[in-house]
């Protein structure tokens, strides 16, 4: 099977958040970035289970500039077997969607892996817009995967519970919590992924159409009401009467 | 136009439907245009929609849609938007609308904005705000494209009723085959999905043990609340992995989310910070949740959780 993996990299998960040029940038200043969990922990170890029992390739991609090859090495030392990095700046969900799509419709991958959203943007978007982008069925919310053949029987959240449904190949997956376990890459695997092929590649012409005008932090939390420990009576009172939530 | 594709599933409308009908109604408002609600599949009291500022129903009652395949309905919505004559769409935040949206905007070539909090302005430029880095910041989008296509985050607005019931016309569009085949589906009747949920009850490592969860479950109870926890609560098997609120986990906004033996780490209050009301209680009087929190109890969760859930039940008898 040959197989996909869409890889973003985002500030891990205590970097500071904060904004310059007039709160229309993120301050990447002493932001330490890593691989986005989802993309990591479920979408990438997932593929890899599927080429160990059934053989194949798994190619990662990174639309992105040369900064992010360190996040590429990560997932090719975690088992991948070579990388492809369009070089751009990941400025908007469809023109992202638009680069992994020319080169998935080029290549032909049974399957397209993602995370089911990055901690940074938390758009959910890129995974349809692919999917919609190659004509393909996409299941979003993967916690499990079961293949057979070129037919998958896939589990995906719903509202309040799952969905089991099944699927022929070639489609766009979406990866949640449960479909694999992390993996930490070991010492071999890195020193491997050193040598294994990263191939970079112009972006195909794509416009932004959504883009960030400008950042706000939320309003800063008044300091905590300290209510006595045996006088449960009076928050019950503040959370009817003050706060007004019960 | 503007074009609400309001959910029914098993037929019916939830909140988040009316919710998405009068983010689109305003939205409208703001475009000088009106508001068309679409409904798919079996939509029980479709004409219900004209109360939140619908100015018609359409539907495509094909019994094919009852069934989510996100890419036939991407394609039934993007044909019934040209069929009113709609270029902005709204869905709600859902498990189905993330998936729509994503191929919505791909269909259309249309600028996106995911998990909308508020009504758009349009004031030198269409622009809409939503939450990102996991609700430490907000980002106001512009949209430049003529299409535009919207998800409303769950709880950022509430329904509001403006008007009375409309007629529903069928509209016609060809419903393609789906190649998605659904062999089941398993939901928990009678509690409230987190992410829908209003009033959240959760506990963390400070519980001890698995054992011990009958006093959070007692107190959800009371409160008609669902319940929730930390990830390593969840990682180490103590509770359901749904159960995982956070950054890594499920991202709730309730009125009230009350918090019980949680520490309250970044990662934690990533998913939580969008709550109306946060009550924390924890022995630690240092613990980093209390800076997060409206109310605080400094104390053992073993004593101070049965003592609230007494001053519920007194309350909710008295009330
Ligand atoms: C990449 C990454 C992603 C992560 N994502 C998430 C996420 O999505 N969600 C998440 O929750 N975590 C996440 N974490 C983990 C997070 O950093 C914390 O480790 C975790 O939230 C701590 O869980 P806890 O508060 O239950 O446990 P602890 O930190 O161990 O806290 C237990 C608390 O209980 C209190 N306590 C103990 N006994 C009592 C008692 N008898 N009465 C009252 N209080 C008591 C203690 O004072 C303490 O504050 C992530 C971590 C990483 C690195």
């Amino acid at each position: 099977m040959k197989l996909l993996v869409c890889v973003s990299k985002t500030p891990e998960t205590t970097a500071k958040i904060s904004f310059s040029g007039d709160n229309t940038q993120f301050n990447e200043a002493g932001v330490q970035f890593i691989m986005n969990p989802y993309d990591e922990w479920y979408a990438l170890v997932r593929a890899l289970e599927l080429k160990e029992k059934a053989g194949g390739s798994v190619t990662i991609l990174n639309v992105g500039p040369a900064a992010n090859d360190t996040v590429i090495r990560k997932g090719l030392a975690i088992g991948a077997d070579n990388a492809v990095r369009i070089d751009a700046e990941p400025k908007s969900s469809l023109f992202v969607a638009k680069q992994i799509a020319a080169h998935a419709k080029e290549e032909g991958y049974d399957m397209v892996f993602l995370g089911k959203e990055t901690i940074d943007y938390n758009g959910s978007e890129v995974g349809g817009m692919v999917a919609e982008l190659l004509g393909q069925p996409y299941i979003s919310f993967a916690t499990a995967m079961e293949v057979n053949g070129n037919t998958a029987t896939i589990t995906r959240e719903i509202e309040g519970g799952v969905e089991v449904a099944e699927v022929d190949t070639p489609f766009v997956l979406s990866a949640s919590k449960g479909l694999a376990e992390q993996r930490i890459p070991n010492m071999r695997g890195i020193m491997m992924a050193k040598r294994k092929p990263l191939k970079v590649v112009a972006a195909t012409d794509a416009t932004d159409l959504a883009v960030v005008a400008s950042y706000e932090l939320p309003p800063a939390k008044s300091a905590v009401k300290l209510i006595d420990p045996e006088n449960m009576d009076e928050l019950v009172r503040l959370l009817s009467e003050e706060a007004k939530v019960i | 136009m503007v074009l609400v594709y309001a959910e029914s599933p098993k037929g019916k409308f939830k909140k988040s439907a009316f919710e998405a009908v009068t983010y689109g109604h305003k939205t409208a408002q703001v475009l000088g245009t009106q508001c068309v609600a679409l409904t798919l599949g079996d939509a029980e009291n479709a004409g219900q929609l004209g109360k939140y500022g619908a100015a018609k129903v359409v539907s495509v009652g094909d019994a094919a849609l009852n069934n989510f395949d996100s890419q036939v309905h991407a394609a039934v919505i993007a044909d019934a938007a040209k069929a009113v004559g709609a270029s902005v769409i709204v869905v709600s935040h859902s498990s189905s609308g993330k998936a729509l949206l994503g191929r919505l905007a791909a269909r259309m070539d249309a600028g996106s904005v995911s998990a909308a909090k508020a009504v758009p302005t349009n004031d030198g430029g269409f622009k809409v705000k939503t939450n990102v880095f996991s609700g430490k910041a907000i980002a106001e989008y512009q949209i430049n494209s003529a299409n535009k296509v919207l998800s409303l985050m769950g709880n950022a607005i509430q329904p509001e009723e403006v008007g009375s019931d409309v007629a529903v016309e069928a509209v016609s569009v060809t419903v393609p085959a789906s190649r998605v085949a659904i062999k089941e589906v398993k939901t928990v009747e009678g509690t409230v999905p987190l992410p829908e949920a209003e009033l959240v009850v959760s506990a963390g490592r400070g519980m001890k043990g698995p054992e011990n969860w009958g006093i959070i479950e007692d107190l959800a109870t009371t409160l008609g609340a669902t319940t929730a926890c930390s990830r390593p609560v969840a990682d180490t098997g103590w509770r359901p992995h749904h159960e995982h609120v956070g950054q890594t986990g499920v991202a709730v906004r309730p009125n009230l989310y009350i918090a019980a033996g949680i520490s309250g780490a970044i990662q934690h209050l990533a998913g939580v910070n969008s709550s109306k009301v946060i009550v924390v209680i924890n022995k630690d009087p240092e613990a980093p949740f209390f800076k997060a929190a409206d109310y605080g109890v400094v104390g053992d969760l073993f004593d101070v959780v049965p003592r609230l859930n007494d001053a519920l039940k007194k309350y909710k008898a008295n009330s």
